[in-house]
Parts: structure tokens; sequence; C-alpha cells
């Protein structure tokens, strides 16, 4: 049972949120080829700790955002928007 | 009968309240303060049910949450409720319960041969018993093995009562309101913190309840924590689980003691509790020691034997024995001889100790250096066998009818462990106790092995002081402590006495030490194997009494000592919870929300048959006086369109307002062609890929301005394209000046079709020129209609000259209203979902059967769609040579050659007897009548003209269907531009 400081919202439960994935992959650029886009939708890092997450507030404001959360004791540390760079500690 | 074993004074019952209850059909009873197990005592009820597999007798084990076997049916009718533990169940007037798991009747069960071929019932019996024949499973072996299985029976009623969510917030819960919690409560109160106490009983004060010397403070503290405004008691409430970040769940009986709920209350409340803190003062279970016939009826728990005597003035028989392990099982002893049951003898595998002396000096017969190597009786306890620690084989007999036991005390650790702590082996204890904390919990008094009435409240009265300054409050001056005694608990080890007969470790699932080492003899050795193996420690219990002792006895087998063995993990529930206490409110009507279009009264008061799309309702078809049946329906609103004209609710497609200076870039972006090049005021079909290259969704899309676009997708796919379209706007370019609005309400649609649509609209519609020439199809302006702002789009689905016509949702029905008094000397026709389903197939449009998230564009027909300039999503991937083979299955037409026999969706293509693709969708044509369909299959094009056959094994039909195109209607799309 997640809460997540929604920077627009405030914090919320994790059932207003989409989870979408490791936001620390981008899509690659009109000359990607095969391998660079497989790469992009099907290898994740998976990690044991930190990792940077895309959550949609689909029950709020419906923004994308970065969630710093920890994959083992589920701790969410730091939120920023879409456009911000969140640091993964240890990295 | 007389409640002959009730003590006429003493305990928390209510004796000038007396209250009727049945149990299998006879009538007894009980007082008020009463659980059922304590009144079916007080009447010398002592066999209660039969057990699981063996059938054997079973009596009440224990007098709390930790009961394996006293389980019951509750009630009647619909509110039966199974498998209740009667030793929680408080008890109402009128109460009526039934024992479970026997065939005739419970003194005297059928079922109880199963008994006799124990030795072929073992742990693993059904892996290894019910293996062959085969085709015997289905058939044979899984209708007995369910017959036989299972206790209690579910009512198969609907739940007539109904349940609650609700969230509650506080700086520290404390968790169990015995001595630890009482004072936690306290200490945790007087700093001025937001404290809930949650207490699963309906009294609180747990052990202090049997001490009548502390009711005063028991008393006291009930008084303080009452006045202390912020501070919530919530008993009858069982804290069930243990989550991430201070999530903790619990279940609150609200009105599980009474007949039936109170109007407009719920019975039972399912809490979500956010606790900045928690204090887990769970308590302890004295644990079973695993000898032969632990099971028999008159055997159960020292404290529980304690409990009745103290708590609810209940002798648990008239001759007892005791069998500890520890000083602190005997108090029992006293409490039972205060009560006037005769201690027959006290049986411990010590030498000597403080309390063998106390014992000695009572008068009670003490044999040290003994155990109890089996129990005589059938249904009931007759005589407990007695030999030297040691010595095997059976001893001699001391005639008793209750035998009490204890081996020990198990800290409930559940909550500690769900929160994450690892638990660690207290030595002394010989018992796991907390680790330490992963999250911001703390475990007070017995659950961590701190036991004793005085010092547990001492460390809960610390732990909740502790408690309340991490949650950021000063600490208040000190509460008042109770004193008491502090009894030895530490248990002499012995887990199992080993002899001849069924030593149980988990009465509930009839697991016997045997069953343990034979699990170990297979190669089930880890402890999370064997509990799955034997069902060890899986009943509603979740082995509270027993649980450990079968670790035990798996470690010895292993060689290896219990702290290594471990337990299995302990997840939710902590106790059985209600399946309705989990659904909530979240049943029949409740379970989802009914989405209606603006147009819904329309439609019902035309008497529309409703279909389902997702959550919308929308009309399938609108039966008249005088159709056949249904196909008739839809067939004369099919034919309307295709010769006349029909109006169709299309509001449920999704509609979603594009809008920036990017737009157009971010269209030609999601979108597989190209929408940059669209003139202002025109629509183009778009096709919308995922990124691995499979097609996404489909719909029409409008240029209102330069930098505005009109999105329309698929009913289903609404939502989905509207969070695949935001996502990537975040995620991979976030450079683009663009903003999405969702307007699915704020826009009603209707579709008006057919030759005469033009007329139709023209009289409806005002301030636009509709000629074909200056409105040509795929044309888009506002308009006016029926004197109200409107969008009028000349785009078709259903391959006729069609128009769509869209306004604020609040004018849909008088538009819809004008639209049929404009089209009536026509002979509109209202169609539906149906029609419009026969119409698309017809003309061979495809929809949802065949976007069904594993079709490519090629395989869809729509292949020269993908723009060779310029990224889109799925461009690269839908290159991949899987993606692009010629021979994947392909888009085709089909037709019935009987024009009478029907072919189905889901029947396969049969070419030279090989299954080479399937139908996807299927109708009956108005043009050429008989049944059609849509189809994909390999190598499609170049069956084109050939029979093939529709094969649906499951209805045993076999249709020869002929290959067409799948645009074979108005193939050169006249109709559509006339």
């Amino acid at each position: 049972m997640l809460r997540i400081p929604c920077p627009h919202c405030g914090a919320r439960d994790e059932v207003e949120f989409i989870y979408r994935g490791d936001a620390t992959v981008t899509r690659p650029g009109p000359d990607g080829d095969v391998g660079a886009f497989h790469d992009y939708l099907y290898l994740r890092r998976n990690p044991r700790g930190w990792q940077v997450e895309w959550w949609q507030h689909n029950g709020g404001c419906r923004t994308f955002l970065k969630v710093l959360r920890h994959t083992v004791t589920h701790e969410v540390r730091a939120v920023a928007t879409a456009t911000e760079t969140l640091e993964v500690p240890g990295a | 009968m007389s409640q002959r074993f009730r003590l006429p004074s003493g305990g928390h019952v209510d004796r000038s309240k007396r209250l009727s209850f049945t149990f299998d059909g006879r009538a007894y009873d009980g007082h008020h303060g009463d659980t059922l197990a304590a009144a079916l005592l007080a009447n010398g009820v002592r066999l209660v049910g039969r057990s699981f597999k063996y059938h054997r007798p079973r009596g009440i084990f224990s007098a709390g949450a930790e009961e394996p076997n006293a389980l019951v049916e509750l009630r009647d009718g619909a509110r039966r409720e199974p498998n209740t533990r009667a030793t929680v169940a408080e008890l109402f007037d009128g109460l009526a319960a039934t024992s479970q798991n026997h065939r005739g009747s419970l003194a005297f069960d059928w079922m109880a041969v199963n008994g006799l071929l124990a030795p072929w019932l073992g742990a693993g019996f059904y892996y290894k018993t019910f293996m062959w024949p085969a085709s015997f499973w289905e058939r044979v072996y899984e209708p007995m093995i369910r017959k036989a299985a299972g206790l209690g029976r579910a009512s198969g009623l609907p739940d007539p009562d109904h349940y609650e969510a609700a969230h509650a917030h506080c700086d520290v819960l404390v968790v169990g309101a015995g001595a630890a919690g009482l004072a936690a409560a306290r200490a945790a109160g007087a700093t001025g913190a937001r404290v809930i106490l949650a207490e699963q009983d309906f009294l609180l004060g747990g052990d202090l309840l049997n001490e009548p010397g502390l009711e005063v403070w028991r008393q006291e503290s009930i008084a303080a924590l009452e006045a202390m405004p912020e501070v919530t008691l919530l008993p009858r409430t069982t804290v069930f689980g243990f989550y991430d970040q201070g999530v903790l769940g619990a279940v609150e009986r609200v009105a599980d003691h009474l007949p039936q709920p109170p109007a407009h209350t719920a019975r039972q409340r399912y809490w979500t509790i956010r606790a900045k803190e928690v204090v887990l003062a769970t308590g302890a279970h004295e644990r079973i020691i695993a000898f032969p016939g632990n099971d028999r009826p008159g055997v159960m728990l020292a404290g529980a034997a304690r409990t009745y005597a103290r708590r609810y003035g209940v002798r648990a028989g008239e001759t007892a024995a005791l069998f500890a392990t520890q000083d602190a099982a005997y108090d029992a002893a006293f409490a039972l001889a205060e009560a006037g049951t005769r201690i027959a003898a006290i049986i411990d595998p010590r030498g000597d100790s403080a309390a063998m002396q106390r014992a000695r000096e009572a008068g009670f017969t003490v044999k040290p250096g003994c155990v109890v190597t089996g129990t005589v009786g059938g249904n009931a306890l007759r005589g407990v066998e007695i030999g030297a620690v040691g010595s095997g084989g059976r001893g001699d007999a001391v005639p008793a009818d209750v035998l009490m036991v204890s081996g020990g005390w198990n800290p409930a650790v559940h909550l500690a462990s769900m929160s994450g702590s690892a638990l660690s082996w207290d030595e002394a204890l010989l018992a796991f106790v907390p680790g330490a904390a992963s999250q911001h919990e703390r475990s007070a008094g017995a659950c961590r092995g701190v036991n004793g009435i005085g010092a547990a409240a001492a460390d809960g009265a610390a732990a909740g002081q502790a408690a309340a300054v991490a949650a950021g409050f000063a600490a208040a001056p000190a509460i008042t402590l109770p004193e008491a005694p502090a009894p030895d608990h530490r248990p002499y080890e012995l887990w199992e006495v080993k002899g001849r007969g069924k030593a149980f470790v988990d009465i509930q699932d009839d697991v016997t030490a045997n069953d343990i080492r034979l699990a170990h003899r297979e190669g089930y050795s880890h402890i999370e194997h064997a509990k799955r193996y034997t069902t060890h420690a899986m009943g509603t219990d979740q082995g509270k009494v027993g649980g450990l002792v079968g670790a035990a006895v798996l470690a010895e087998a292993r060689e290896e000592p219990v702290a290594k063995v471990g337990l299995p993990r302990f997840r939710p529930y902590t106790s059985p919870v209600a399946w309705g206490a989990i659904a909530g409110g979240e049943v029949g009507q409740h379970f989802q929300p009914v989405r209606r279009t603006a147009l819904h009264g329309v439609h019902e008061a035309l008497g529309a048959v409703w279909m389902d799309a997702g959550i919308w309702k929308r009309p399938a078809y609108y039966p008249k006086a005088g159709d056949a049946d249904a196909w008739a329906s839809v067939k004369r609103e099919a034919r309307a369109v295709r010769e006349r004209v029909g109006v169709c609710d299309v509001s449920t497609l999704g509609k979603i307002v594009v809008e920036g200076p990017d737009a157009a870039t971010f269209l030609d972006r999601v979108y597989a062609n190209t929408f940059s090049t669209l003139q202002v005021g025109r629509a183009r079909y778009g096709l919308m890929l995922r990124e691995d290259g499979i097609v996404f969704d489909d719909g029409t899309t409008t240029r209102l301005g330069h930098d505005r676009f009109f999105v329309t997708t698929t009913t289903a796919q609404a939502g989905p394209v509207m969070q695949h379209l935001e996502f990537h706007l975040a995620s991979a370019w976030p450079d683009l000046d663009v903003s999405l609005a969702s307007v699915t309400d704020q826009w009603a649609a209707m579709s008006i079709a057919g030759p005469k649509a033009r007329e139709v609209v023209a009289a409806v519609v005002t301030g636009l020129d509709v000629s074909n020439e200056a409105f040509p199809f795929m044309a888009v302006a506002d308009c006016l209609a029926t004197g109200v702002p409107a969008r009028l789009f000349r785009i078709s689905f259903s391959g006729e000259l069609a128009y769509e016509i869209a306004m604020p949702a609040g004018y849909a029905a008088q538009v819809w209203r004008a639209v049929l008094a404009a089209g009536a000397p026509h002979g509109i026709e209202p169609y539906g979902v149906e029609a419009l389903g026969l119409l698309r197939i017809e003309k061979g449009h495809v929809a949802g059967s065949e976007l069904n998230g594993q079709t490519t564009a090629q395989d869809l027909g729509l292949g020269r769609m993908l723009k060779k300039k310029g990224d889109f999503i799925g461009r690269v991937l839908a290159q991949r040579p899987g993606m692009t083979d010629p021979s994947r299955p392909r888009l085709v037409g089909l037709r019935s050659v009987d024009p009478a026999r029907q072919i189905r969706a889901g029947c396969h293509l049969i070419v030279d007897g090989r299954s080479q693709g399937w139908i996807s969708s299927a109708t009956q044509s108005v043009v050429d009548p008989g049944w059609i369909g849509l189809g994909l299959l390999r190598d499609g094009e170049t069956h084109i003209g050939s029979v093939i056959v529709a094969a649906n094994p499951l209805m045993g039909e076999e249709v020869p269907v002929k290959v067409v195109s799948p645009h074979g209607y108005d193939a050169e799309n006249l109709r559509v531009r006339a």
C-alpha cells in the first residue's frame, strides 16, 4: 500500500495510480534500429533496490510522474515530474 | 439441560442474563459474556466436531483465536457461516450452531472409517494414489475428493448482510489489549498522540480477565482510555495483516454478536489503518505437545482450561490432569482446583521446580520425570496414560476427563514477521521472537517473550511511550502499572512423546508427527515444502498451537536445530476473514459503475435490448411487434440503413482533443499514417500501432484548426489510447507542445446512415450546405442542429452515405427526436450495435474482433497505410520478419455455402485437414441473404474463390464456407461518396 506524494495533488494512495515501469529507459530516436527498439520495449534491469519508475496519477491530475521507489521495502523516497531527473542512490 | 459445569460465581459472565441457543438442534442455556465454546462446556458438551481427514471426534481445544478443532456452522439459511471458531463466537440469544464434517450423527460418523484406512491416507496420499488411469480424474477421483474434502458447508445463498470499508490514520496503533496493550495505549495516549487500540476479543484485558486481583487496574485503564479524546478503542477487531509503509488491515465484527445486524448497520467493517508507529501487543499462544491421542475431546490447552474457569466460570471437567513442561502452566491446576475440579495428576518431564513444590504442598499428585504416553476413551477422554520420560510404550492409566497440555508458549509474531522483521530464536523460551524492526513497529509483552502481567505491562508502557515519541510527541508522566509476579515460562524441551498411535502436530489438518517425518523422507525437507506436502499449519488456525511442534519434529528428522528449520512464512490473514468483509460494498450493482450515454432514456423508451460494452450500456437492437426473433429485429434495422435511412447512437466512441503548436507532429508520430497534411475541416481514418508493431486502435481524426485535432477511438480502447498518448507525450517527446483532453462524456454523437441520410440531415441541420459538392465524403463542419451548436462529419462505418452529428451531450435527446421526425417520411429506423456490426461485416470494416492484439496492419489489409517517411510508434518493430511474413493469417471474407447453415465467430478455418485460421466475426447478410463473416486465414488471398471448412469441434459443426474478398459490398465506395 504505497502512498505517493503527487507534486500537483498531494499525498495519495497507490490505488489512484497506474504503474508504467522503469522510467530510465528512453525511446530510441528516428534512427533507432530493431535492436534498439527491442531493448527499449522488452529489456528491463529489474533491480533489487532503488528504481526510478513511471507512475501515472490516473485518478487525479493524470500526470506521469517519476517515482524513486525501493523494490524491496517499497519506500518511496522522491517524486518528480517527467522532465526532471531523479538520482538513484548509490548508482 | 442445566449448566451443570457452571460455577456459582466469578468471571466475566452475567448470570442474570440467560441466553438460549441450540447446538445440533438441542436447546441449551448460556450467559451474556460467554463464547459458544464456554457455553457448550458449561453444559457438558465435549464432542463438537469431526476432524478434517480421519473424521476423528474432536472437542474444544483452546479458548481463543488459535482454536484448531471447535469449528462449527453458525446460524441458518443465507446467514449460515461455516468453519466458525466456537471459542471466539460470542453467544447471543437464539444462536443456532451445527457441528461439521460427519455423515450420520456427530457421535457416530460413517466417515470415521478413514481412521482405519489411515496407514494409506498419510501425507501425499492424493498425489500418489489418484494417478491412474488418467481418465478417472475428472469423472471419479475429483468429485469423490471434493465430496470428502472440506469441513463446513457454505450457505449457497446471497449474503443478506452488508459490509463496509473504512480508513483510519493514527500516530500509534496498538494491536492487542492485554496488559501490554492497555499500558501501551495509555502511555501513548497520555502524550496526546492519536491512538487506536484494536482488540480481537469483545472484552479488553487479555489475560487480565483471568486475574480477579487485577480487575481494578484493568477497569481503571479502560476508563482512562475512554476519557482520552484522541484514543479510539476498537474491540471485536482483528488486525490480520501488516503491509508496507505502515499499513495494517483489520476487520471489525460490528454485529456478529447479534442475531442479525440492526437496520442500516454493517455486519463487519474492513479497516485500512495507516499508522505512523505500531505497537504489537498480540500476546502468545500456548502450544501443543505431540503424543498419541493428543486430539481426543477433553484434551485442551492448560491456559484454556484456566480461562474457562476464571473468565467464564466454567469447569472444563470433573477430573483433570495437567501435562506441562514449565511452571507458568501450573496456575491452570490451581484455577481448576479452585473451581472444584479434582486434580488427578500433574505430569511433568522435569525433575523438580518451584511450581511442582507448590503443587505438592497443595496436595496435588505430581509425577516428575514423566510424560503422557497416550489417552484413553472414545468420543470423550476417560483417562491418561503416564510413563517415564523416554521409556516408550504405554504407561499406567489415570482416570481424567480433562487433560490440560502446555508445551510452552509461542509469542504471536505473525504481524511482526509480516512487517518484514526477521525472527530470532529464543533458546530459553524455545520459541521464535521478533528480531530487529524493519518498519516503524515494536513488539511489547508476551509477543516478544516478556511474560507475566506486571512485566508485560511495564514493557507495553515503555513501548507505547517510545512509539508516541517517535511519532513526534513529548513524553508524558508514567502511568501506574499493575503488580503481579512473573511465572517462569521457560520450558523443558519436549516436542513429542513417541509411541503407538497418532500424535498430531496440526490437529485441524490431521497432520501427525509421522507425516512430517514422511515428508522429510520423501524429500520435502524444507519447512515450506513440508508444509505444502502435509498441509501442516494450513488451516484456519494457521498452526498457532502446533506449527512450531511440526517444525521441531522436522528439525529432529533433519538432525538440525529448530532455529535453522524455522517456520513457514507468515502471510495475511492471521485469522479467518469473511469474503463479504473483503468485498465490502462493491457487490451487486455496486461491483462496477454503469456508464450510460446521453441518449439512454431515449433508447429505453424505444424498448431497446441492452448490450454491455465494457461498462457502457448500448442498445443491441430495438425489438418491434411482428419481429419473429432477435435476428428479425437486427435484419430489419440493417435493411433500413441499406435501403432507406437509420440512426444509431455512437456516443461511446472515445473522443480526445489534441491541441497545441506541435499537435500535427505528435499525431504523425502516434499514428501509422500522416495527419500533418490533413486540411482543416477534413477527417481521415487513422491506424495506431503499439510499439511492437501490432495494431492498437483505429478511428477517424478531424482537423478542426491548424493546431487543433479531434481524435476518435474505439469504445473499448478509449481509456488505453488516452493513456498511450499521455505516456508518450511525457516519456518520449516531452519537448512537444501539445495538450490532450478527453471529451468523450461532453459530446454525444449519432450516425445517420442510408441512401436518404442527406435528406434527413438537411432537415435537421441549419447553417450548412450539405450537398455532395459542398460537403463531400470526409468533410467536417460546425453547424446548428435544432438550433443548438453541433458538428457534422461525413463519415461512414456502414458502407452507406452517412453522417455523424455530434452535439453537447445535454442536447442529444432533442436532436435525436428531430432526426426521427425528419426521417419518418423516409422510413427511418433506429439501429443498435448488432445491426451496426452486421453492416460493417458486410462492408468488410475491421473492429475489435479483428484488432485483437495479435494482428498487424498487413494482416488486416491495411499495410499500405503505413507511411514510408518519418518516425511513428511501431514503425521499426513492425518490420521484423515475423511481423511481415506473407504467410501470416490475412483478413478474408467468408460466406456459408449453404445460406441456411450458420457459421460462428471462433470457428477454425480448415484447409486440407489443418487449421489455418479462424473466423473473427460472423453475421447474416441482408444484401445477399445467408451467413457471412470475416476471418483471418493463412495465405488468405490465394484461397479466395475456394471452399474450405469452418469447424467448431465444441459443437460438432463443420460448415463449408467460400473464401471471398472482405470488401464485397460496393467495393468502389460509390454509395459512401454519393
